[in-house]
């Protein structure tokens, strides 16, 4: 394979995408990869848990994609993409050594480097949702093991084959912290949940008052997800959700990404569930 | 009176919030049972003649295909009850329960809890609506499911 020459560097601003090198490549699931990537020049901005960059396949087009990676952490930042169309199938198949554009971070985080000492934090999420949340819980696993409050992370997935970051979920689970999967669909040998992930809530001893959570996934998910956690005491104002939408300047400019008085882009993608997206998750008119 | 039964029930969740009395009643003959991983608590088209109140493990509700073997429906854990089918005719398991783990539960004769609430009225709702309320939420978990919420997007 000849050797992909690098896109030049823009000017800096933040429409402009500045190149990347795809360093290593993980298939996560049959449609999710993870790209790990760098700058071609120098180093990489830093970011928060749950910003999100637009990506860029040159020549395809562009979109959205959060961070998996923790803010900080050693080594590449790290992208994990669903293949669901033609700019996001052409990402997944780059190969080691190919670039991407990035602009960003951007957006609004989970706030989890602000949650109080002592509180439970339940993170909630669905499918590709897992990514977002990846780096915070990779923090919240160190702040449990520092004492600083319990974390407890419920995942569900399609099917035992779609189950993400599987060595993750292991490694968090022996590091002490509560973690529950839940499939819609059983496979032969699967042992474990059947069922919505609203299901693993009974067995999440997590102390509700004061409790802290995060949903990442399908909408409709959150919606269900939020409604039940506030049905087990969780004020619905500490739930938060990242919210997803066709996201284009990223900057709040275009007003693509509008959903009610927000522009997702710039306002989100994690809003508060209380008083705000589930009141946005019930417009019909969107 | 089975004490071992009678405290497990006076902490299950299926039962929180019911008068003593109905605990009692639900009590009345109950035992503790376990089942080792992989053991049928009962078979589709048998008899609903035992409703399992489980607290420990986890139990499988899974429907034999030809040439596919078990397929696993949904799975309930401590704090659900796992055999609804004797609330309603014709009274017959309408799928396979199986342990998926080390199972405890909390086994209830049926018929005579039927033939109890019938005579007690005000009991009876008492059931019928905490019944209600798990068929209802296992109804819309399905709905839910239904909507295989991971498996599209509009996403680029």
């Amino acid at each position: 394979m000849l050797a992909e020459a690098a896109p030049r560097a823009g000017p800096a601003g933040p429409l402009v995408p500045t190149p990347y090198v795809v360093v290593e490549r993980r298939e996560e699931a049959a449609d999710v990869v993870t790209l790990s990537i760098e700058p071609a020049e120098g180093s990489a901005p830093t970011f928060r848990h749950g910003q999100f960059n637009m990506v860029t396949s040159f020549g395809r087009g562009e979109v959205a994609v959060s961070m998996s990676s923790a803010p900080g952490a050693p080594g590449p930042v790290e992208h994990s993409i669903r293949r669901v169309g033609a700019v996001t199938a052409a990402l997944c198949a780059a190969p080691v050594g190919s670039f991407v554009g990035i602009r960003g971070p951007f957006g609004s985080s989970w706030g989890v480097d602000d949650v109080e000492d002592g509180v439970d934090v339940v993170v909630m999420a669905g499918g590709i949702g897992l990514a977002p949340l990846r780096g915070a819980v990779r923090d919240l696993v160190v702040r449990q093991q520092s004492g600083r409050g319990r974390a407890f992370v419920l995942a569900g997935a399609r099917s035992p084959d779609q189950i993400l970051f599987d060595e993750d979920l292991r490694a968090w689970e022996r590091a002490g912290v509560h973690v529950g999967i839940s499939v819609d669909v059983g496979a032969p040998g699967w042992t474990g949940v059947v069922g919505v992930v609203t299901a693993l809530l009974p067995g999440a001893p997590f102390e509700a008052s004061g409790a802290l959570a995060l949903l990442c996934g399908p909408e409709i998910m959150m919606r269900f997800g939020g409604r039940a956690l506030v049905d087990r005491g969780v004020d619905a104002r500490r739930v938060r959700v990242s919210l997803e939408r066709n996201m284009q300047c990223g900057i709040g400019l275009c007003g693509h990404c509008q959903l009610g008085p927000l522009l997702v882009c710039r306002d989100g993608p994690v809003v508060r569930y209380g008083g705000l997206a589930d009141e946005l998750f019930m417009e019909r008119n969107r | 009176m089975n004490e071992a039964a009678r405290s497990l029930l006076s902490g299950h969740a299926f039962l929180a919030g019911f008068p003593p009395e109905a605990v009692e009643l639900v009590a009345e003959g109950a035992q503790v049972v376990t089942f080792r991983p992989g053991v049928l608590l009962f078979r589709e088209g048998s008899p609903a003649d035992i409703a399992y109140l489980v607290t420990g493990g986890k139990v499988a509700i899974e429907v034999h295909a030809p040439n596919r073997g078990p397929i696993v429906v949904e799975t309930m854990g401590a704090g659900d009850v796992v055999g609804l089918s004797w609330a309603a005719p014709p009274f017959r398991y309408q799928f396979d329960a199986r342990a998926v783990d080390e199972v405890e539960a909390v086994a209830v004769g049926t018929a005579p809890l039927r033939l109890a609430l019938a005579e007690n009225p005000i009991l009876g709702f008492l059931f019928l609506d905490r019944l209600a309320a798990v068929i209802l939420g296992r109804l819309q978990a399905t709905r839910i499911r239904l909507l295989d919420v991971y498996g599209t997007s509009d996403a680029g």
